[in-house]
């Protein structure tokens, strides 16, 4: 039913099992944690903190029990990455967690998958299983006397807001998914007020593969700034849909030209949270210093009502965000109020610059990261496509 | 309720707080076993568990009435969730919307009246590339057409079981 | 023994508590303190407090809305951002506690313009006018409104509601057309009072506080206490106000209006009127309500020392059966029941205890039986021609005379339950300038009252009220050999959970009203009695949860129980705002009015003893008492019926 969908041989397929966690059992905690330093990994989630840091401020945190939370609560539009790691590349997962647990000092390792995935759960079970039964998890792992680590699974229950760190951690305690204030940070204060590590699926295999083939590959690998390779979830108006594998620092036009999509008027990086790029911009480099993703791509092809795209976005946010803030819980039926104006060509200029307005007050005064990239969608759809939102008559087809 | 009923899923939620713990991070795993077992988590399941973990019943109603997969109201045996987000509306989520409609014979929020379809959005299942995507209960299906409708609600009606029987009058009705 | 049960417990989730970094003991130290520069002003800091606090230390005002003194800091409202220098975002100054020196600005551009959406967004689904409201000059919102001039609705104003008003309860009316989703209730609810009825639910736009299932609040296990409604910043929640039907009454020539007043509300009914907290009105509002057209005003003190006869009684008899007689099962401690809050919520909570808590009615019950029997024949008067009005600092009130078995006269004992609150705006719809008024003296024949009941109204007085009768009608010494002044001060102050023993060295005669129910005191001679005293249902949780583990809490014999914090002073009837110390400063009033009382001791109030000669001539917990001045419980249970 899911056909398969890489467009080319990914690194993960490549990296020999178990590799990276002797590698890295081998090595003083020290070590390991300035190995993923100075491969300069940022989280592929999206919001991009490097992963060496996080794993070190873990690691001094004092606590006898800490956690290795990995997130695989995929619940941005147009992303799918994390579901074909777990499906194909399980193993290079639980491995990156295990490392981690080793880096930080913790027994306890939890894989958040969002409910909407619970059909890969058996597959994931009989993958951790098969890793107790090597010895790979539990007691004295991969024959590291005194390391012990293991693995559960917990499910999450349909909400996209999870798949922010402090809510996710909210969720596995019982309670509503919604955000926390920062400071604290999960690495000092997170899953029952212990330090706990929350990383993307990706980030993990990227830990693994970096451990076996050196901190150097990854570092010489995309741009100064943003190392390394980065799987992207490619879907929309293109040839060829999938998952592809691209160094940082590609350009929006080379990748449409690499997944079939370059006659595409623009497109959205980073799903719905992410930015919409036209394409007098497609010059620009997929990086965290340009435009920064978690690895969603969407392709708008040239009939696409851009008015359209924005309304489903707001809808989404409309309805997935947590409802505690009011920037979000009532800045986003705002702008949907606005895009339903803009469909029946009653929204003013004046009116449409002040939601604009709004929507920079949302990126900057909401509690959570997703509150403050909710309005992202919508403020570069209007900064970029005002002339096809404005003035339109009554019943006009799009 | 009957009260044989409330009694089963009183002592199933005991079991279910053997296995995942008697503290507050086991309320979700519960509400998700109570979920799966009893198509929605009654008023009484929300109390008991409430009292069972030291908590109120309004708190576990806030938290069920929170995540979308739990709900108060039932539901059907399967429950249909079709991928609304825009890849999926790009690939014709409308034209399948209108088909499941259209075969269900109730709109989106609704379950049929014998109890064995809910109809509901879902929001990014995460099969963009293979978009119009939907889920029934935990089985994805992708790449669906209208015409394909019928054929996924037939494999579920022939999945109902020992079911089956007992409610042949009504499946002329769904 | 008391300190780890006044340790938290909070239960908020930690999304809704901001982070707490302990104080360090010696703010000398290095590190202790941290340098901010807010506004380009330096001000020094102890570790880990919030920029909020600190901005408040260098005299710079950041507005708030969510966050409240008396609770977790939720950082949610996001009013009161500000932007910190290096930092991409705006921060939560109410949840940002610092730890490293940092560069602040209050009020930039962005920060003004992102708190005027803010305003603008919750004021685009906050139905209603301003002048059509209850809270209209008394409103956080209207004030943030005020503040940041707001001259029209940037994003809409609704223009009819979205919900309907919940108008089930005696005592709290939720009209969530107002609600700008702070959650101070939630957090009052379920944090600070451990009642738990209200939460949020759905998510998204949908959000909404409710109770469970939405029922209404008569429904779910709701206590009355109205803390929610002392914290909520808007309209959203109010007392069941009865006004309208009290000033009916006023004008209905036929009737007779009584009404009693509890020490409490005239502590604080100042700040309705503009004084700071902690001037009490006592004599002026005695003249102001009958300047109203009340035809009587009675001091609720006079039936808060009958409590102290009858719930004395009713102890000393409880510990006569344990120590003396040994018949039967004995039910100790004894709880005080004259805290509806408090009564309601063990009923919920702790049904199994009903035996426990005393079977005296509390003060205002006593009051109305008495007034519609005692009072009425006395007066020749028609008990059905007579309206009883009590003046409480309370939500709950409204509930308990509206409890069924409260008709012992024969009547509705007391008609109406009117808060602080409301009668500050009969007094004012009836143009009077209260602090103004000359002082003048309660009616006979219930004008009498002592310094023992005027402490009922704050936490540790019930307490400290039986005492002094006790030590002087048990040992027959006088209070003041054992407490300077007869100030038992352990059981004074804010602790949630407080704890006294008492040895009994010698005991005295039997005086002669207590006669037919002991012979003497021997079995209390050498016996050290243990009390405890707790406020707000929270620390009521704490002690009754100790007692059924047998805790240590469980070897006393009597305990004081309030539901509000702070006793009745921070009743969910007084003047909003509230906090720890606007209570201290209403607590303090109360006492300085103690102390002027010529006699401060209950046993010693002679209308009370003539009520006794003359009427409950069998003397406490007599057959006459028992009929009027005592009652039974429900137990409710936690179950919520579908």
């Amino acid at each position: 039913m899911i056909t398969p969908n890489h467009k080319a041989p990914l690194t993960f397929a490549t990296i020999e099992p178990d590799a990276g966690l002797k590698a890295a059992l081998a090595k003083p905690r020290v070590d390991l944690i300035a190995e993923i330093t100075a491969s300069q990994l940022k989280g592929r989630g999206g919001a991009g903190f490097p992963t060496g840091v996080k794993w070190n401020l873990a690691a001094a945190a004092q606590a006898d029990t800490k956690y290795v939370i990995c997130n695989a609560d995929e619940g941005e539009p147009g992303t799918f990455k994390d579901r074909v790691l777990l499906s194909d590349h399980a193993d290079l997962v639980f491995e990156g967690m295990t490392i981690g647990g080793y880096a930080i000092g913790s027994k306890i390792g939890i894989l958040y998958l969002r409910g909407e995935y619970t059909y890969l759960r058996a597959h994931l079970d009989a993958v951790l299983a098969a890793r107790r039964a090597k010895g790979l998890l539990g007691k004295n792992v991969a024959g590291k006397q005194g390391f012990e680590f293991d693995i559960q699974i917990r499910m999450g229950s349909g909400a996209y807001v999870c798949g922010e760190e402090t809510a996710l951690i909210e969720s596995l305690e019982g309670h509503r998914g919604e955000p926390r204030n920062r400071p604290p940070f999960p690495v000092d204060t997170g899953l029952n007020k212990l330090p706990s590590v929350v990383n993307n699926v990706e980030t993990f295999a990227w830990v693994t593969s970096i451990l076996v083939k050196g901190s150097a590959w990854f570092k010489a690998i995309g741009t100064q700034r943003s190392t390394g390779l980065k799987i992207f979830s490619v879907s929309g108006d293109c040839k060829q849909p999938g998952i592809y594998e691209f160094p940082m620092g590609i350009t929006v036009a080379k990748m449409l030209e690499a997944v079939g999509g370059s006659d595409a008027k623009a497109v959205q990086i980073g799903g719905a949270s992410g930015h919409c790029v036209p394409a007098s911009e497609f010059g620009r480099v997929i990086a965290f210093e340009d435009v920064s993703t978690g690895g969603s791509v969407i392709v708008f092809g040239a009939h696409r009502d851009m008015l359209h795209v924005a309304k489903n976005f707001l809808e989404f946010f409309v309805e997935e965000s947590c409802g505690q803030c009011t920037p979000c819980r009532d800045g986003n039926p705002k702008l949907l109020g606005g895009v339903e104006l803009l469909e029946q060509g009653r929204c003013s200029m004046r009116y449409l610059n002040e939601l604009s307005s709004l929507g920079e007050t949302m990126q900057i005064a909401s509690k959570c990261g997703l509150g403050q990239s909710a309005p992202n969608a919508f403020l570069s759809i209007v900064k970029h496509f005002k002339d096809e939102l404005m003035g339109r008559t009554q019943g006009e087809a799009h | 309720m009957l009260v044989t009923e409330q009694e089963r899923l009183k002592s199933d939620i005991g079991t279910w707080l053997e296995r995942y713990g008697r503290d507050r991070s086991a309320l979700i795993p519960v509400l998700q076993e109570i979920q799966k077992k009893y198509t929605r988590i009654s008023e009484y399941g929300m109390q008991v568990l409430a009292d069972q973990l030291g908590i109120h019943p309004v708190e576990v109603y806030s938290v069920v009435s929170f995540y979308a997969f739990l709900d108060h109201k039932p539901k059907g045996k399967f429950v249909i969730r079709l991928c609304r987000t825009v890849s999926c509306d790009m690939q014709g989520k409308a034209r399948v919307a209108q088909q499941l409609e259209s075969d269900l014979g109730i709109t989106f929020g609704e379950t049929t009246s014998d109890g064995k379809f809910s109809l509901e959005w879902a929001n990014c299942l995460g099969m963009c590339d293979q978009g119009p995507a939907l889920l029934v209960n935990d089985i994805v299906y992708t790449r669906v057409t209208p015409a394909m409708v019928n054929d996924i609600l037939e494999t579920c009606r022939k999945t109902f079981g020992v079911y089956a029987l007992e409610s042949t009058h009504e499946e002329g009705h769904a | 023994m008391a300190d780890n049960l006044n340790d938290s417990t909070s239960r908020a989730p930690v999304s809704q508590t901001g982070h707490v970094i302990p104080p360090v003991d010696d703010e000398g130290m290095i590190g202790a303190r941290v340098t901010l520069t807010i506004d380009g002003q330096e001000v020094k800091v102890p570790l880990g407090t919030t920029i909020h606090d600190a901005a408040k230390r260098a005299g710079i005002h950041i507005p708030t809305l969510c966050a409240h003194p008396d609770l977790c800091m939720a950082g949610l409202c996001r009013v009161c951002v500000v932007e910190v220098e290096g930092m991409r975002t705006l921060q939560a100054s109410c949840a940002y506690p610092v730890s490293q020196p940092m560069k602040i600005h209050t009020h930039t551009r962005k920060v003004r313009q992102a708190r005027r959406h803010i305003i603008d967004l919750m004021l685009s689904h906050h139905y209603g006018e301003c002048y059509a409201c209850g809270r209209n000059n008394n409103c956080e919102l209207q004030t943030l409104a005020k503040e940041y001039g707001v001259d029209f609705f940037r994003f809409g104003h609704p223009d009819k509601p979205m919900y309907a008003k919940d108008e089930s309860s005696h005592s709290v009316i939720r009209d969530m057309n107002k609600c700008v989703l702070c959650r101070r209730c939630v957090r009052t609810c379920i944090d600070l009072q451990e009642v738990g009825c209200l939460e949020a639910v759905d998510r998204g736009d949908k959000t909404k506080i409710a109770t469970f299932m939405d029922k209404p609040l008569a429904d779910v296990v709701c206590i009355n206490c109205g803390q929610c409604i002392n914290r909520c910043p808007t309209g959203a929640l109010r007392a069941n106000d009865p006004t309208d039907e009290i000033w009916a009454a006023i004008d209905d020539p036929k009737k007779h209006v009584v009404i009693q007043t509890a020490p409490a509300p005239r502590a604080a009914i100042g700040e309705c009127f503009g004084l700071e907290p902690g001037h009490p009105l006592t004599f002026e509002l005695n003249t102001a309500m009958k300047l109203c057209g009340f035809d009587k005003v009675f001091d609720t003190n006079f039936t808060a020392d009958l409590t102290i006869f009858e719930e004395g009684a009713e102890l000393l008899l409880r510990l006569q059966d344990a120590l003396k007689t040994k018949k039967g099962p004995v039910f100790l401690p004894q709880f005080t029941s004259c805290s509806p809050g408090w009564v309601k919520y063990l009923e919920h909570f702790y049904p199994e205890y009903i035996p426990n808590l005393s079977s005296a009615k509390s003060p205002q019950q006593m009051f109305g039986a008495v007034i519609k029997t005692y009072y009425a024949q006395l007066n020749n008067l028609d008990p059905k021609d007579i309206v009883t009005v009590a003046l409480m600092p309370c939500s709950a009130k409204k509930f308990e005379c509206n409890r069924p078995e409260m008709t012992d006269s024969g009547f509705k004992d007391v008609d109406y339950g009117l808060t602080t609150r409301e009668l500050a705006k009969m007094i004012q719809e009836a143009g009077i300038d209260l602090p103004k008024m000359a002082k003048s003296d309660f009616d006979s024949p219930f004008g009498s009252a002592t310094g023992s009941g005027v402490i009922f109204g704050t936490t540790g007085g019930v307490m400290e009220a039986a005492l002094r009768t006790v030590i002087e009608l048990v040992v027959g010494i006088k209070v003041e050999n054992l407490f300077d002044h007869a100030d038992i001060i352990p059981l004074r102050g804010m602790d949630g959970i407080k704890y006294v023993e008492l040895t009994i060295p010698s005991v005295g005669e039997v005086p002669a009203i207590l006669k037919p129910l002991f012979e003497s005191w021997d079995f209390l001679k050498g016996v050290t009695v243990k009390v405890a005293v707790a406020h707000g249902t929270a620390n009521a949780h704490k002690v009754m949860e100790d007692l059924k583990n047998g805790g240590p809490l469980s070897q006393c014999h009597f305990i004081e129980f309030m539901g509000c914090p702070g006793g009745c002073i921070g009743g969910g009837g007084q003047p909003i705002p509230t906090s720890q110390e606007i209570r201290e400063a209403r607590a303090k009033a109360i006492y300085a009015e103690d102390s002027a009382y010529p006699i401060r001791k209950s046993h010693e109030n002679p209308a009370v003893l003539e009520l006794y000669t003359k009427f409950l001539t069998e003397g406490p917990c007599g057959h006459k008492s028992h009929k009027l001045l005592h009652t039974h419980y429900t137990p409710r249970g936690k179950y919520i019926a579908e």
